[in-house]
């Protein structure tokens, strides 16, 4: 457990059940599969990695909004891997990927954004939380027109806004960001993202920002954690992973994203991927990625590779680093 | 090079202001979950006709007997038996003096009861009890199928096979035994200072209500049961969790509030099946106790005298049919006009 | 008209809902040359989708076409019936959808549905048709091609699926490939190996695509002209090179300055486009992205503004090229910031 960690997971573990099996041998998928890292007061920690690679599942049990199979979470030095959550829900919130889904359909924004307020009784008064509402949406953008309205007569951009006062309403110091732009269109993600910056920068948050967008996710991050198949293969500082990224998935997940400059894009030498993603179900044995790696060897399927420092605060897990860099 | 195909002049080319670019960014009218809900109600027209018959019938069954000449128990002598618009010589006599007589519009019973306001009473009679029941069976199914479907597990496997076992028991023989066996005891109570409206209502109905509210909200409590299900993965549900609400908050305000659609309109598909499952016990005698009257009561006794009198079993057939009918049918158009899988 | 494979002008389509009338394409005008790649580039509500569909005649009831040509290798498609469409369908001009998943019928193996493709349209036997189809799947890159006849939907991923899709679009040889967001339920490094893919086999088959999407990374990348769409109007139009580093028209400007760059080397803050995306059951008179444009005139409120040729392959539509021409052809002081708006 280390001090200046505001949140930090050890050895973090997320199997769930499936059907099949037998009575001896229980299918489980195991989503994260022994995950580590810490986030510092005020800093954005970037998740990213495809489909299966389980960075919401991360984000999600983080919050025990999943019970963890295994490991540790501390928050403020604290273990609370087993501890009543309640009064930790106040200061660690979480915005959703999908505006759309996130919102009970059955209630007012001024209900939404109040409701944890009542939870937590941060009100004194019907008054105190109508103003202590108001004074919410106003710094996601939003006024008291909106306030009786319907989360279905909201654009998905105002829609996510007010699942991000929804968020604020509480005063929290750490948030889970859950693809929050995913599902937005490129005109508003902008919008959203300068949001976050903003806010982080008003009120001092922490964040965890989860995406599958490596560009936005460089962007906002202090420090980006990629993740394949349930694992963290590589840990740095943004601009460090970006443009040294050493792990050989990173370097083609930063390949394979087509950059927005024509002349950029008829010089760049892509690293194409063979094959698809193995499925989480069946996972590889060694070291996960090994499968689709151009540099797999025996090793590789015997061992998995041990995570270990590369550089000052710049993390990877992989047997030949040497070789490829 | 583009021709400009109309006047223009050079003020057009200065900035436009904040507030005229906001004029045209006009949000869409609200439209709430019942505006527009009765919105598609109002189209389809079966449903409107047949709610027009449910106010119809509920007017004539709690408003006009209020103001009607004759009561349900009122025994008119000398005017036994009457065909409907007959008058008996008495009356006859009371209208040649000058006297009113209101006319029995459907005769009287073999005991000089005018057979009309025994009609409207039977409908008051088996709409209440239907609508209590059906009340009944909403609020006892909806917690039971919200607390199943919500915690699952264990939990939810054992609820629900003790519904399962519910279901197997036939309702009838309960309904029969426990009338017999709650007659004793009921009647001892009957007389105890603030019961007395025992003796009004009957063991008999009493023992009807029991039985509905140990047996029949089942239905209910697997169709909530289900609904919850799906719900409970929406991701606001995941939403309330991380704001630490508690199960029952989440069960009470997400949950419940949004299958509030269907438990209106199953509730108003129960009220029919209420009634007739009423009717039929009073049809065996198991029903509200004599003189107050019930439609299934009247209909069985009118069958000795179907021959002689046939009005006195089509009438509250009819309005039995009729009833049964028009709440199904509105049941039908809510369930259309409600449902959220439909909306899009 | 001449010498291009797809030709559409002045397209008006409008969706009859019974929430009013969405005119999805107001005034759409582009066209696609031989062998070309275009790349449609728009947000949700741009009817960027809508276009590709019209083209292949799947924009039926209640959608309907209400002014403009489309033409296809000569051929008026506006004009023609169903039958005729469905010769072309499938065979001269293919389209492939976002999402796999739903595209492809859960209940028929893959060699079945590529193999209903060819029999559709050619007059190949059974036989041939799955030689065709294990053909076809080695072209798309699906290794095992015989085990793979035999496979359902489900067992395959993703970016397989997707294949399977190009390989369905692609049995006839067709001149034109429509590709509706083809990657965008794709993870990143599926989308590289798809799009690499697409363009291999453009060279080899010498067909056109037209690439819809949002992503300008994607069209940056593989597209030789692109149109970009704004509320159910092209707004701009222009060679790829044109599009990145001479926009004209705001939106344009607007979405290159609001997306994160990979390659920036320091952080700077995104501009973005203030306001939301237009509600098309009310589109605003005049301009339709003048609510949410930094340089809204007067006029832009108003009036829709017309085509400005930038340059021989690059066209705008907005008032403010005009805004030069205007004011220096009658010296009003509002062309002392014109003639600067000019230079830009």
């Amino acid at each position: 457990m280390d001090e200046k960690y505001l949140v930090e997971v050890q050895n973090l573990k997320q199997y769930f059940p499936v059907a099949g099996g037998t009575l001896w041998e229980k299918k489980v998928v195991k989503a994260v599969d022994d995950v580590s890292f810490g986030i510092r007061k005020g800093e954005t920690l970037g998740l990213v990695g495809e489909s299966g690679c389980g960075k919401t599942t991360t984000g999600r049990s983080l919050l025990r909004l999943y019970e963890p199979t295994g490991g540790r979470i501390f928050y403020g030095g604290e273990d609370i891997t087993h501890v009543k959550m309640l009064p930790y829900r106040r200061k660690m919130q979480i915005v959703f990927q999908d505006p759309y889904a996130s919102l009970d359909p059955r209630m007012t924004v001024e209900d939404i954004v109040g409701e944890a307020i009542d939870i937590h009784h941060l009100a004194s008064s019907k008054q105190d939380r109508h103003e202590q509402v108001l004074s919410v949406l106003q710094t996601v953008g939003l006024n008291s027109e909106h306030a009786n309205r319907y989360s279905h007569e909201f654009s998905g951009g105002q829609r996510q806004r007010v699942g991000i006062a929804r968020a604020l309403a509480v005063n929290p110091e750490f948030i889970v960001c859950d693809e929050p732009v995913s599902a937005l269109d490129v005109s508003i993600q902008a919008q959203v993202v300068n949001m976050f910056e903003e806010l982080q920068e008003q009120m001092g948050l922490t964040y965890l920002f989860i995406a599958h967008d490596l560009s936005i996710v460089k962007h906002i991050s202090n420090r980006i954690g990629v993740m394949y198949l349930g694992h963290l293969v590589e840990l740095a500082d943004s601009y460090e992973l970006t443009f040294h990224g050493v792990h050989p998935y990173t370097r083609s997940l930063i390949s394979a994203i087509p950059i927005a400059d024509p002349k950029t894009a008829r010089h760049s030498q892509r690293i194409v991927l063979e094959g698809d993603v193995p499925s989480p179900l069946n996972p590889p044995s060694g070291c996960t990625f090994r499968t689709r790696c151009q540099y797999a060897d025996d090793r590789c399927a015997a061992e998995a590779p041990k995570w270990r420092e590369v550089s000052r605060g710049h993390y990877a897990a992989c047997h030949h680093l040497e070789k490829i860099n | 090079m583009a021709k400009l195909s109309f006047q223009l002049n050079a003020d057009d080319f200065l900035p436009a202001s904040a507030s005229e670019k906001e004029s045209l960014v006009v949000m869409r009218e609200s439209v709430g979950f019942w505006k527009d809900g009765f919105r598609r109600l109002k189209r389809n027209k079966i449903a409107m006709v047949s709610l027009v018959v449910v106010i119809l019938v509920l007017f004539i069954s709690f408003v006009i007997p209020q103001f009607y000449p004759y009561t349900y128990e009122q025994q008119i002598r000398g005017s036994e038996n009457l065909a409907p618009m007959q008058y008996s010589q008495t009356e006859l006599t009371t209208m040649e003096t000058g006297g009113k007589v209101f006319p029995h519009i459907l005769g009287t019973d073999n005991l000089g009861r005018d057979y009309a306001i025994r009609v409207m009473m039977g409908s008051r009679v088996s709409l209440v009890v239907g609508i209590i029941a059906s009340v009944l069976i909403l609020f006892i199914g909806s917690l039971y199928g919200s607390i199943a479907g919500y915690f699952g597990g264990w939990v939810d496997l054992v609820m629900m096979r003790i519904v399962d076992m519910i279901y197997t028991v036939p309702d009838i023989l309960i309904i029969i035994l426990l009338s017999v066996a709650m007659d004793q005891p009921l009647k001892a109570l009957a007389v105890k200072p603030g019961f007395q409206w025992i003796q009004v209502v009957g063991v008999n109905l009493i023992s009807i209500f029991v039985v509905f509210a140990l047996l029949y909200w089942v239905g209910m409590a697997r169709i909530v049961r289900s609904q919850i299900l799906i719900l409970k993965e929406q991701e606001y549900v995941t939403a309330a969790k991380a704001l630490g609400a508690s199960s029952g908050r989440i069960i009470k305000k997400h949950l419940l509030k949004n299958c509030i659609g269907t438990l209106i309109v199953t509730t108003t598909l129960q009220i029919p099946s209420s009634i007739f499952t009423e009717s039929f016990l009073s049809f065996l005698g198991l029903g509200v106790n004599a003189p107050m009257p019930s439609l299934g009561s009247l209909a069985s006794a009118a069958l000795n005298g179907m021959n002689s009198y046939p009005y006195r079993l089509f009438a509250p057939a009819l309005a039995i049919s009729l009833i049964i009918l028009s709440f199904n049918l509105l049941g039908d158009g809510l369930r259309d006009a409600f449902d959220p899988k439909l909306k899009d | 008209m001449s010498g291009y494979l797809v030709d559409i002008k002045n397209e008006r389509l409008s969706f009859f809902t019974p929430a009013g009338e969405v005119k999805s394409l107001n005034d759409v005008s582009l066209h696609v040359k031989e062998k070309e790649v275009l790349g449609i580039v728009g947000e949700s509500g741009s009817g960027k989708s809508v276009t590709a569909y019209s083209l292949m005649g799947l924009t039926a009831y209640p959608g309907r076409l209400i002014g403009g040509t489309l033409a296809f290798d000569g051929k008026r498609i506006d004009q023609m019936t169903e039958k005729e469409m469905r010769k072309i369908r499938g065979n001269e001009i293919s389209i492939i959808f976002q999402d796999p998943m739903t595209s492809l019928n859960p209940v028929y193996t893959i060699g079945n549905q590529i193999a209903e493709a060819v029999l559709l349209h050619t007059d190949k036997t059974r036989a041939q048709a799955a030689e065709r189809a294990k053909e076809l799947l080695t072209l798309v890159g699906i290794n095992e091609p015989e085990k793979r006849l035999k496979q359902y939907p489900h067992e395959l991923s993703g970016g397989m699926r997707q294949r399977v899709m190009i390989a369905i679009a692609l049995a006839c040889e067709p001149k034109l490939l429509i590709a509706d967001e083809p990657t965008t339920a794709l993870d990143v490094t599926i989308q590289a190996q798809i799009l690499e893919l697409m363009m291999d086999l453009k060279e080899k088959l010498g067909m056109a695509i037209i690439m819809i999407t949002h992503d300008l990374g994607v069209v940056a990348n593989m597209c030789d002209r692109i149109a970009v769409m704004y509320a159910g109007k092209v707004v701009e139009s222009g060679t790829t090179d044109d599009i990145f580093y001479r926009p004209g028209h705001e939106y344009t400007k607007g979405l290159l300055r609001s997306i994160p760059k990979l390659n920036e080397k320091e952080h700077n803050r995104l501009i973005p486009i203030e306001g939301s995306p237009v509600d098309m059951l009310n589109p605003p008179a005049g301009c339709p992205f003048a609510p949410r444009c930094k340089s809204c005139m007067k006029i832009c409120l108003r009036e829709m503004p017309e085509y400005t040729d930038l340059s021989d392959t690059h066209y705008s539509a907005c008032w403010l090229h005009q805004k030069a021409e205007f004011a220096a052809a009658r010296k009003h002081p509002a062309g002392i910031d014109a003639q600067k708006a000019g230079q830009e």
